[in-house]
């Protein structure tokens, strides 16, 4: 006689067993089926397929009436399981008790609702069933309606991307720094990201939600930061986590999901479970192809056959359509690791495999996904690639080899892309001039184009663009690359930040090829600088990729302790100013106060725990950051001017203080000093400094390009300016036109010696409107440079920096 | 050896670390850009540099007093450069870290 089966649960690891079971034993178990929805078992994994209108329900349905009836199944759908009593061996539901032999649990994941004000509010979904992609599909039939997609991950974007299609404008957010972060590295994150803001959808990573907002019905998002996004639709997609409440109540060993064995057996010898609810060795399972392995290994397990659940690992993919994305295995960066990069940042192609022992371990394809299942098969027989290792990226169909193509960065460039940044010169012209004039050297081409004839930093790329016009009889000079992640030089490296409009590190490394997945500790620093230089108002500063000196804002001494040296305007201080320096050296027992060359003073041997309280003392006194530990402007030396000095010209101290109070904050190459001298005999040294300002009794002479360091050099003199107002219009075009052009941590003397001093006189001293547009710039970018760092970690920010993560104390750590 | 819980690894900023302080010194947490979590003693074997404080890339770290790179795997200098740091056992168990402090380690006074 058949045994009595009830399973609770209709979802697709119950529905492939099923299929199993009659398959292989038609008459073995007479079926009760309970579902918690008033429908029968559907390809759950091609719902997003059915929000986007692509497909309709009818199509994913894969067990209909007619199969169930075929195979005698007792369909209880829309009937809940209220209780599972072990003794009598029964199962509780509003209609009564249904008995049985063996029973299968398989009761799936509930969706994660993340527990913020108004998540209960209509209009508030996640996206699991049918019903939350039907009051999805009513939602996005309004015309303009807007929603929020909370989650980055598989889920919300597949939701994303399917309410775009509708119509919808869409907003996702994510919490973490780049999307899909479980099964993508920061640079595939980055090329999705790009996709699908090109498809219209607005991605805000790093976004913490602080409450769901609406009366009646949902109306907005808030977020942590203040940001509001306005909705008519939230859709909560942050993640899943195992049903597991019946098993809890019947008394079953449930963890994170019901434990099972790997023959699917839970606690209970006659109660198997499957599915998304279980938990096995540690692990809770939530892609389809394992829930399938599960199913065929609880089958066999009901026909008292045995049979074990192996876990493999399973390749990660995204379905939207158009959109090409692979993620398989380990994927982090080891010692014991090596990777293989292949970047084509024309097509928008990346494809990482990591390799241990000469095996693959991981991959992450984007844009072309061919060959992933044949990565997959190398993996899963862990086969040796050593033979094939130089073209095992090309993937399986290529054969023979080639080498990386150095050109293609610049090959991909359009032809309106500006070259030369000084006379204005976009690429066509140049291909132009040299194909239509017959140019063969680069003197012919700045002589017929002018590009790379002014300050000349885009020469690399103009040389490039003459070996992609004229081939291998050309022969360009050199570049020494940033360092060992990258084939491009720094001047080329700022020019083509510009030409693209790249404005992250992913979009620059993606882009440029970078040959590592995330740089190394010389190419990051310049990166970060050259992206806040160039793009102020919309760069987000990455500060992991700062020194620790930028990135606590004090200088980091020999022994772990740091000093800390305020801003002393123009070297001039007060008795109110020394007696709070008075009062925070004896209150933090600090143990060297030193007067430093630039006319402050440093407090040295800080430990850093007690650096946010040093500066709320010296904030109270009127203190800002002096900026000794900054690529930025440090000080403005001067002597005493008109105010005092018997020989003085002109109020050399106001000038220097007005300098400084102007340029603070911002963010340079290198360091910059600066001095103002009240007459030619020159006290505040200010000829061997990066810029200097000699006042004289008709004006203003600037001075620049001095140094006092590693090298001795005296300044060169840019020219004589009459008025105040004058000379800091120079100044700040001088250090403006640095910023853009320099190379990170060239001093301006070095810059200036590449550059030529006649080029920078032309450009900020003789060309008045050009000198005004540096100028401008420069006063644009300190709008969001002038803000005072020590003031802000007052006030908490990046308060991990300064505290330890944990202390283990004595007695605990004795036991 | 036993395992003492430090925090959660959102504690630690991506690419970047934290220190722990415990009985023989200071320890270096390091999160990963593909969130990998590591521990290594926060002290350079060139100048005593604490490489917490140093720019985490790849699976190492550069120290931020002179430049020498670590791996964080292994504790070995990386390049020219010849020394090692000691590594510390981590546990990451659903986004909580532990640190495995060896009993004879901890007695050391």
């Amino acid at each position: 006689m058949a045994q009595k089966l009830v399973v609770i649960g209709a979802g697709m690891a119950s529905g492939r067993m099923l299929e199993n079971l009659f398959e292989q034993a038609p008459d073995a178990f007479e079926v009760t089926l309970f579902g918690a929805e008033p429908r029968g078992n559907y390809n759950r994994i091609m719902l997003s397929p059915v929000l986007a209108g692509e497909k309709t329900y009818e199509q994913i349905v894969t067990h209909d009436a007619d199969w169930y009836s075929a195979n005698g199944v007792d369909c209880r759908f829309g009937e809940t399981v209220t209780k599972i009593d072990r003794e009598k061996k029964v199962v509780t539901t509003v209609k009564g008790e249904t008995s049985y032999d063996k029973l299968v649990v398989a009761t799936g994941s509930a969706p994660f609702m993340i527990p913020v004000a108004g998540r209960d509010l209509p209009g508030v979904r996640a996206f699991r069933d049918l019903d939350d992609v039907e009051a999805m599909v009513i939602a996005a039939a309004k015309p303009e309606a807007k929603a929020v997609v909370i989650g980055g991950g598989l889920l919300g974007l597949e939701a994303a991307a399917a309410l775009r299609l509708r119509g919808m404008e869409v907003v996702v957010l994510h919490l973490m720094g780049h999307l899909m972060e479980r099964q993508l590295d920061p640079t595939a994150g980055y090329l999705l990201q790009k996709e699908l803001e090109g498809r219209g959808i607005k991605i805000h990573c790093k976004a913490q939600t602080k409450a769901i907002l609406g009366n009646e019905h949902v109306e907005a998002v808030l977020l942590e930061d203040g940001t509001v996004y306005p909705a008519d639709l939230v859709v909560m997609a942050v993640g899943i986590r195992p049903e597991t409440r019946i098993a809890t109540d019947a008394g079953l060993h449930v963890e994170r999901g019901i434990i099972v064995d790997d023959s699917m057996i839970s606690s209970d010898p006659d109660i198997i479970a499957i599915g998304e609810c279980v938990e096995h060795a540690n692990v809770c399972y939530g892609l389809v192809a394992p829930l399938y392995d599960m199913a065929k290994v609880a089958t066999k397990t009901l026909l008292g056959e045995q049979a074990a659940f192996l876990p493999e690992e399973t390749p990660t993919k995204l379905k939207v359509t158009g959109v090409d994305l692979y993620s398989l295995g380990d994927f982090a960066e080891g010692e014991d690791r090596e990777e293989i990069v292949l970047r084509d940042a024309m097509a928008g192609i990346y494809k990482r495999i990591i390799l241990k022992d000469n095996r693959i371990i991981g991959t992450v394809l984007f844009g072309e996904t061919a060959d992933g299942a044949w990565f997959n098969d190398l993996k899963k027989k862990a086969t040796d690639i050593s033979e094939m290792r130089d073209t095992l990226i090309f993937g399986q169909a290529f054969q023979g080899g080639t080498s990386a193509d150095p050109l293609a960065a610049v090959a991909a460039l359009a032809d309106d892309a500006e070259i030369c940044g000084c006379n204005g010169v976009c690429k066509g012209k140049i291909t132009g001039a040299i194909t239509a004039k017959g140019l063969t050297s680069l003197d012919d081409v700045r002589a017929h184009t002018k590009a790379s004839a002014s300050c000349g930093t885009c020469t690399p790329l103009v040389e490039k663009l003459m070996v992609l016009t004229l081939g291998d009889s050309y022969n360009p000079a050199a570049t020494q690359p940033i360092c060992s992640c990258t084939t491009l030089g720094h001047d080329e490296v700022r020019r083509l930040i510009k030409a693209k409009g790249l404005k992250t590190i992913p979009a620059v490394m993606q882009e440029l090829e970078w040959k590592t997945s995330c740089g190394c500790a010389k190419c990051r620093p310049a990166l970060n600088y050259y992206l806040v230089a160039d793009w102020p108002d919309e760069y987000a500063d990455d500060y992991q990729s700062r020194f620790i000196n930028e990135r606590v804002h004090a200088n980091i001494q020999k022994d772990g302790t740091y000093s800390v040296v305020p801003r002393m305007w123009g070297g001039v201080t007060s008795a109110k100013e020394l007696r709070a320096i008075a009062d925070v050296v004896d209150k933090f027992e600090i143990p060297t106060v030193k007067v430093t060359g630039g006319q402050r003073i440093d407090m040295l041997g800080i430990r850093k725990e007690d650096l946010p309280a040093v500066w709320a003392d010296l904030g109270k006194a009127g203190f800002v950051s002096g900026h000794a530990y900054a690529k930025g402007l440090r000080t403005v030396k001067t002597c005493v001017g008109t105010d005092w000095c018997r020989f003085g010209t002109q109020d050399s101290t106001g000038l220097g203080i007005r300098i400084e109070k102007f340029m603070w904050g911002s963010w340079t190459p290198a360091k910059v000093k600066m001095a103002v001298s009240g007459c030619p005999r020159n006290c505040a040294e200010a000829t061997c400094k990066d810029v200097g300002v000699i006042c004289v009794d008709s004006g203003y002479e600037i001075h620049f390009a001095g140094a006092a360091g590693l090298d001795i050099k005296g300044t060169e003199v840019l020219g004589l300016v009459k008025t105040e107002d004058e000379a800091l219009e120079v100044i700040v075009a001088l250090v403006q036109m640095y910023r853009e052009q320099a190379r990170y941590l060239e001093r301006i003397y070095k810059w200036a010696k590449r550059i030529g001093p006649d080029e920078i006189k032309r450009q900020v001293l003789e060309d008045v409107v050009r000198r005004r547009e540096y100028f401008d710039r420069f006063v644009f970018s300190q709008k969001f440079a002038q803000v005072d760092p020590w003031s802000e970690r007052v006030s908490g920010k990046d308060k991990h920096e300064f505290q330890p993560m944990a202390t283990v104390p004595f007695q605990q750590a004795a036991e | 050896m036993a395992w003492f819980e430090i925090g959660s690894i959102d504690d630690i900023p991506l690419r970047g670390a934290r220190c722990v302080a415990t009985p023989q010194g200071r320890i270096g947490v390091f999160r990963t850009a593909d969130d990998q979590v590591y521990a290594i003693e926060d002290h350079c074997p060139h100048k005593g540099g604490p490489l917490s404080q140093g720019i985490v890339h790849g699976a190492s770290v550069t120290c931020p007093l002179h430049n020498w790179v670590f791996s964080l795997e292994t504790g070995q200098a990386q390049g020219a450069d010849e020394g090692a740091v000691r590594t510390i056992p981590v546990r990451l168990m659903e986004g909580r870290i532990s640190l495995g402090l060896g009993v004879a380690q901890i007695a050391a006074e």
